[in-house]
């Protein structure tokens, strides 16, 4: 008998039957008929109806009926949580069932069911489970308290669960100790900052026993805690790896590869002239090529991760370059990550047995795979010096062979290769030319006019061949638009005479009939260098171009070690930090090597893969408009301003040296100093937000309060789709007004300040979140002078409360100059007294969002320190007031 | 963790759902299908997909797609390993894992899925512990159950493994005959050039064991030469530290059928390939045709006969049929998927096979760019081609005698010869 008979019930009245069944007296009958409602279940028919029924069944000593019954209620009590309520007795009362078993099942079962209502009668069985004699029930409770910590973190905590459960890592059975370590990994995940899993030496000891006796799976949560923990010293770190290498050799690849985290982890921590750094660099190499000889998938997983522990440490791997040859019925998948891996190991010893492989894919069925293979052999050349000009013919061999995908893919490396080795092979120049008509793909395209632009004397025909391509400028991508402007401006300096009217074209193409804000930028730059300095443009144009290097295509040195301490998760497996893609986590801790000594000069200059010439450091200077309704309190939200005048572009090319000049021009025009100009502090390390650095001020010109932010790209790639948003801050957004929400927030209780100001920037790669500080000048607007009797209204009017006194220390200036300068940020005196020796100021301001401060300074002639008192009704701008009127008087 | 699991059949209709946490639709295998949509070959979906909330970790196996969906970080490799424990699991319980069967075995199937893993975090996976727990279908239990209706698979015992020491064996084990078999399988993977010189070889071993001794014996298998052995990865029952000291594998057996050890042997001197191929597949500018002379002969045998020797060829596209004669053995060449199969059997040292003939093309097709790869099949009993030989099993801890026994076999794995 089978249980396919169960699928093909689906006459009327079923439910009906079924029912029936269900209260027969029989107990056979019963179970099967049990059996059939799971079995409806379980292909997606609705069989809830029968609830009572199902629940009714629970209540016996047959073990297979009431698995049954469970299994059925972890599926419907969410859809009838009253009904579920009925089954709690019974869960209460199996959990002292005699049978650990029973006991077991029942509060596993019962921690599936998603029900509140039920939640509250699981706290007093769960906390007896996780008592309990038998570590069998224990350990089931374990992952209970997980269960329940996803269906209401709040009453975990406050029943005490999460200290039960770190008790149990001192447990005495290996798999109460692995479960516990599991559920505790996962609330974690929830809770990036509770130090849930607080490591220690007694604990690590604890881990590691439990770690040679639990299960394989046991074993990966156990290492994959193991991997969060930084020893004190290199002794500690050893005698871990020492532990763990048995790991090494188990038969479950995810056993392996996290076993392989931890040791990759520690041994930063090891002096690399010690014996056993050595013998463990050695006992890796087998256990990773292994993994090769598993199930494709595995292979995919461990090619990937591979893939970044060459990066760090090549040396492991070096000698087993074979393992990463290609099998011609490999998945496809599998074969692009080994070719990866291939070149990254490719070296001066074992270069020509790679080539020659590469040459084998090159004529392999799959285009995706033969692409890569090109570019492959293009990489071989760059990397490894000694191989080149084999590459190079193997390349010229490639193309002979005229399948059209082959040709374009060469054409883009022989023009990286010429980057990296010029004056050596441009003799194949006129072979490459031959198949231009042939080209049909941007990134070809523009890589054959890069190579005509830049050996423009070596061809006789460079002018017809641009022209040729000039009649369809339109409808090129921007990438061979770009290209072919500059190829052409290159070929003029080259060949003046006879061009001129080609760069005139191409320049009035690209300046007025485009769209494009790079293509005309660009246009323009190049016009008005030529038309003002035709030997600066030479120099600039022309000049010598940094040599590339392999490295281009290396993962930034920052995301390796963060994605190395992640080996064996999925980011591994992305290459992105966790941070940058798992969802509801962004409280992520950015994981870093232990004794990592990466500082900023380590990190690479940024090359950008296509040849884009003299822009490789591109840095953008932007100015961002705030609430430019003076007092309006709608608008903190900004846009970016991206008018050309007020946005500096300063090209950086490193050994051209005329360029900065040039654009100095441009910088600060039209830019009056304000009173208070501080220089610009960093916002947004780089390292938080792959390669994207900003940094910023805040200033108020002519009424408005202005952002200003320096955005630098220190990554390897073009950053695009760039947007900005403010969070709801006290002086901006704020509905109900901003006095409802500062209440609970006086300056000793709030964490952070009045004026910080969350902000996300976005561009084509991820959101990024920072916060900075703007001056509260920023926001005193002009109109802050009060009338004077007004005023002295207003201080009667405002309670004692309300007034706060400061001191401001070592002033050196008289009060009249302390007025003057307090005046051009927007503070303005109304009035002065002096009485016995000590003028007396009395200021006021007034804020964006229409509070009033009123002020009254006093100033002893030869004392330097200086007493204010501050009434407003918003007390809580006091403190921010006071810190501005010490910044600008020390200014 | 693993949050829910669907079983995909090749057609792409999801026909069983399991969620251990909330459920989640179906609708989420979407992103799935599409993907499977521009693989042209169901081998070549990616394993590892990522959607807006979700990440699908799938595995092929058997012509099923096993897709578990996962919410959080979790270790993608850990997630490969479990679907592959249950498709094994399946395999172990139900002979195959296939479609038919597991309809056919829901409500086990359910039950299994239900022990194995609670809340995402693996449970039981051991076979050994399983199947104390929830029976296999047998048919001797099938008809018992139809005759008297009182029989359930699910046990009422507490699986004692699951808590002791060793996990993978269950208690109260007894055998009338006691016999403990090893089975040596070396796998060879090669990537042999047109020239007949050898890429790459290396040899995948695994002893498969079929240990049924009673009680709790502790097992002690040792060999002639286990330097050859510097790659290895063990089942759990097996003592590391004993390895590394004596070079023995020492434990105390899983009961029934077990993979005890895997193994990998790269050096390339000590790789010998038992087989040469001599090849030569050409296609003439001039006329749609092409010709084909295959032939093969021992290499290093040691003595002994090479069987079920095979040669695949995925031709070209362009290649419409093929007019071949073969010495020995017999050839087909199928249309629609382009493979040419020559089943040539036992290998005769002293009348080496040969297919000769010639490859017909597509009119007006242009000649093929890519050279078809030969891929070997092969089987060579009672040899080991690494040379590894295993020299004394002995047995502590109880008192009977059993029946001991080691096979040797090789077999050509990802053998490859390319044209």
């Amino acid at each position: 008998m089978t249980d396919s008979k169960y699928f093909t019930t689906t006459k009327k009245g079923e439910i009906f039957e079924l029912k029936a069944e269900l209260n027969s007296d029989k107990k056979e009958k019963k179970k099967e008929a049990v059996k059939k409602v799971i079995a409806s279940m379980t292909v997606g028919k609705d069989v809830s109806a029968l609830f009572p029924d199902v629940v009714n069944c629970m209540q016996t000593d047959n073990l297979e009926l009431k698995k049954l019954v469970y299994l059925y209620l972890m599926n419907y009590a969410k859809s009838q949580p009253d009904m579920a309520i009925m089954a709690v007795n019974t869960f209460v009362k199996d959990c002292e069932d005699p049978n650990p078993l029973i006991r077991a099942l029942a509060v596993r079962t019962m921690g599936c069911i998603r029900v509140d209502k039920i939640t509250e009668y699981l706290c007093e069985p769960l906390r007896k489970c996780l008592k309990d004699e038998d570590p069998y029930v224990r350990k089931t409770a374990a992952v209970c308290v997980a269960k329940l910590h996803d269906i209401n973190a709040q009453l975990v905590e406050d029943q005490g669960f999460l200290d039960t459960l770190k008790d149990l890592i001192s447990d005495s059975n290996p798999m109460v100790v692995a479960n516990a370590v599991a559920a505790l990994s996962e609330i974690a995940e929830s809770h990036p900052n509770s130090n849930l899993l607080d490591l220690n030496p007694q604990t690590i000891n604890k881990l590691l026993t439990a770690l040679n006796e639990c299960t394989e799976w046991g074993q990966i949560f156990i290492l994959d805690c193991l991997a969060n923990y930084t020893p004190r010293d290199d002794r500690e770190s050893q005698s871990i790896c020492e532990r763990v290498t048995p790991r090494l050799s188990h038969a479950n690849s995810a056993v392996v590869l996290s076993a392989v985290k931890v040791l990759m982890k520690f041994m930063e921590m090891l002096p690399k002239d010690l014996d056993y750094y050595g013998t463990l660099l050695k006992k890796l190499a087998p256990p990773l090529v292994t993994l090769l000889s598993a199930e494709p998938e595995l292979q995919y997983v461990a090619l990937r991760n591979i893939n970044l522990i060459v990066q760090r440490r090549p040396e492991i791997l070096k000698h087993e370059m074979k393992v990463f040859f290609v099998k011609y019925n490999d998945p496809i998948y599998v074969k692009l990550e080994k070719l990866d891996i291939m070149i990254r190991l490719a070296s001066q010893a074992n270069i020509a047995q790679v080539l020659a492989e590469l040459k084998e894919y090159a004529t392999e069925v799959d285009v995706d795979f033969v692409r890569k293979a090109v570019r492959a052999i293009g990489r071989c050349a760059i990397k490894v010096e000694q191989s080149a000009e084999r590459c190079v013919s193997t390349l010229l061999d490639l193309i002979q062979t005229k399948v059209n995908y082959v040709v374009q893919e060469a054409i883009v490396v022989i023009k990286d290769i010429f980057r990296k080795y010029p004056n050596k092979y441009e003799s194949v120049i006129a072979t490459l030319c031959e198949n231009l008509d042939s080209l049909d793909e941007p990134e070809a395209r523009a890589a054959m006019i890069w190579i005509v632009g830049e050996y423009a004397e070596r061809i006789d025909n460079a002018d017809e061949l641009l022209e040729s391509f000039l009649e369809g400028f339109h409808d090129e991508s921007t990438q061979v638009q770009l290209q072919l402007l500059t190829a052409i401006v290159k070929l003029f300096l080259k060949k003046p005479t006879e061009t001129q009217e080609l760069v005139q074209q191409v320049l009035s193409l690209a300046t007025q009939d485009s769209d494009n804000p790079d293509l005309r930028d660009r246009g323009y730059i190049y016009w008005r260098l030529l038309s003002t300095d035709p030997v600066a443009a030479k120099e600039v144009v022309l000049a010598e171009k940094p040599l590339i290097s392999e490295e281009t295509d290396l993962i930034e040195p920052t995301l390796l070690e963060e994605l190395i301490c992640h080996i064996g998760t999925l980011a591994s497996v992305y290459h992105k930090p966790p941070s940058a893609f798992v969802e509801g986590s962004r409280g992520v801790q950015h994981k870093r090597l232990p004794g990592s000594t990466l500082t900023p000069s380590h990190r690479r200059p940024v090359l950008s893969a296509l040849p884009v010439d003299n822009l490789f450091f591109f840095v953008c200077s932007s100015t961002i408009q705030l609430g430019g309704d003076i007092g309006g309190n709608p608008a903190m939200g900004a846009a970016f301003g991206a008018a050309p005048a007020t946005m500096p572009a300063s090209f950086n090319a490193p050994g051209s040296g005329g360029l900065d000049d040039l654009f100095d021009l441009g910088g600060g025009v039209g830019m009056p100093m304000g009173a208070l100009n501080p220089p610009k502090a960093v916002w947004l390390p780089a390292m938080k937000a792959k390669g994207l650095e900003i940094s910023g001020v805040f200033v108020r010109r002519a009424g408005v309060i202005q952002m200003e932010m320096t955005l630098t790209n220190k990554a390897m790639s073009v950053m695009t789709d760039f947007a900005i948003q403010f969070n709801r801050n006290s002086f901006g957004l704020a509905p109900a007004g901003p006095l409802q929400i500062l209440t609970p927030l006086s300056p000793n209780q709030s964490i952070e300040p009045l004026n910080n100001l969350q902000v996300a920037v976005k561009n084509n790669i991820d959101v990024f979140y920072f916060s900075c500080q703007y001056p509260i000048s920023m926001l005193f607007v002009e109109d802050g002078k009060m009338e004077r009797q007004v005023f002295l209204a207003t201080w009667k009017d405002i309670p004692n409360d309300n007034e706060s006194q400061f001191q401001i220390k070592d002033c050196h200036l008289n009060s009249d100059a302390a007025s003057n300068k307090l005046q051009s940020s927007n503070i303005f005196t109304i009035a002065k007294r002096t009485v016995e020796g000590q003028d007396m100021l009395y200021q006021s301001m007034k804020l964006t969002n229409g509070i009033w401060v009123l002020a009254e300074l006093r100033v002893q002639a030869g004392n330097p320190n200086y007493t204010i008192s501050l009434k407003c009704r918003a007390p809580e701008v006091s403190q921010c007031v006071f810190q501005n009127y010490e910044a600008v008087l020390k200014n | 963790m693993i949050h829910s699991l669907f079983l995909i059949n090749h057609s792409g209709d999801i026909f069983l759902e399991k969620h251990w946490k909330s459920v989640i639709s179906r609708s989420v295998c979407d992103y799935f299908f599409e993907a499977k949509e521009k693989a042209a070959e169901p081998e070549n979906v990616a394993p590892v997909l990522q959607t807006p909330h979700h990440y699908l970790i799938t595995i092929y196996r058997g012509k099923l797609f096993f897709l578990s969906v996962v919410q959080t970080e979790a270790p993608p490799l850990f997630v490969i390993e479990f679907l592959h424990r249950v498709a094994d699991i399946f395999q172990d319980y139900f002979g195959e894992c296939s479609e038919s069967v597991i309809k056919d075995n829901v409500v086990t199937v359910y039950e299994l899925l239900e022990e194995m893993l609670d809340n995402g975090f693996p449970l039981a996976t051991e076979s050994n512990v399983l199947k104390e727990m929830i029976r296999p279908p047998t048919i001797l239990r099938s008809v018992v159950n139809t005759l008297t209706g009182t029989w359930s698979n699910v046990g009422d015992t507490l699986p004692t493994g699951q808590l002791s020491n060793i996990p993978w064996r269950r208690a109260g084990v007894k055998y009338t005959n006691n016999e403990a078999y090893f089975d040596v399988i070396e796998e060879i993977d090669a990537i042999v050039d047109k020239s007949g010189t050898t890429v790459c070889a290396e040899i995948q071993g695994v002893i498969e064991a079929c240990v049924r001794l009673t009680g709790m014996p502790d097992l002690t298998l040792s060999f002639m030469n286990p330097r050859l052995l510097d790659d290895v990865s063990f089942h759990p029952c097996v003592r590391f530290k004993r390895w590394e000291s004596e070079r023995a594998l020492s434990f105390i057996p899983p009961d029934g059928n077990f993979t005890l050890m895997n193994y990998h042997v790269s050096s390339q001197n000590l790789v010998a390939l038992p087989v040469y191929v001599k090849q030569s597949i050409s296609f003439f500018d001039s006329g749609p045709c092409g010709r084909l002379d295959i032939t093969v002969g021992p290499k290093q045998t040691m003595g002994k006969t090479v069987e079920a020797l095979m040669v695949t060829i995925h031709m070209p596209k362009a290649v419409l049929s093929a007019n071949l004669t073969a010495t020995q053995g017999s050839y087909t060449y199928d249309l629609a998927t382009k493979v040419l199969v020559w089943d040539i059997g036992k290998l005769n040292p002293q009348k080496l096979p040969n297919l000769k003939g010639s490859l017909s093309l597509q009119a007006g097709a242009p000649k093929p760019e890519d050279n078809p790869s030969l891929n070997i099949d092969l089987k060579i009993q009672q040899m080991a081609i690494s040379g590894l030989k295993v020299s004394r099993l002995e047995m502590f801890g109880e008192k009977y005698k059993p029946f001991k026994g080691v096979k040797y076999l090789t077999k050509a794995g990802k053998f490859q010869v390319r044209t």
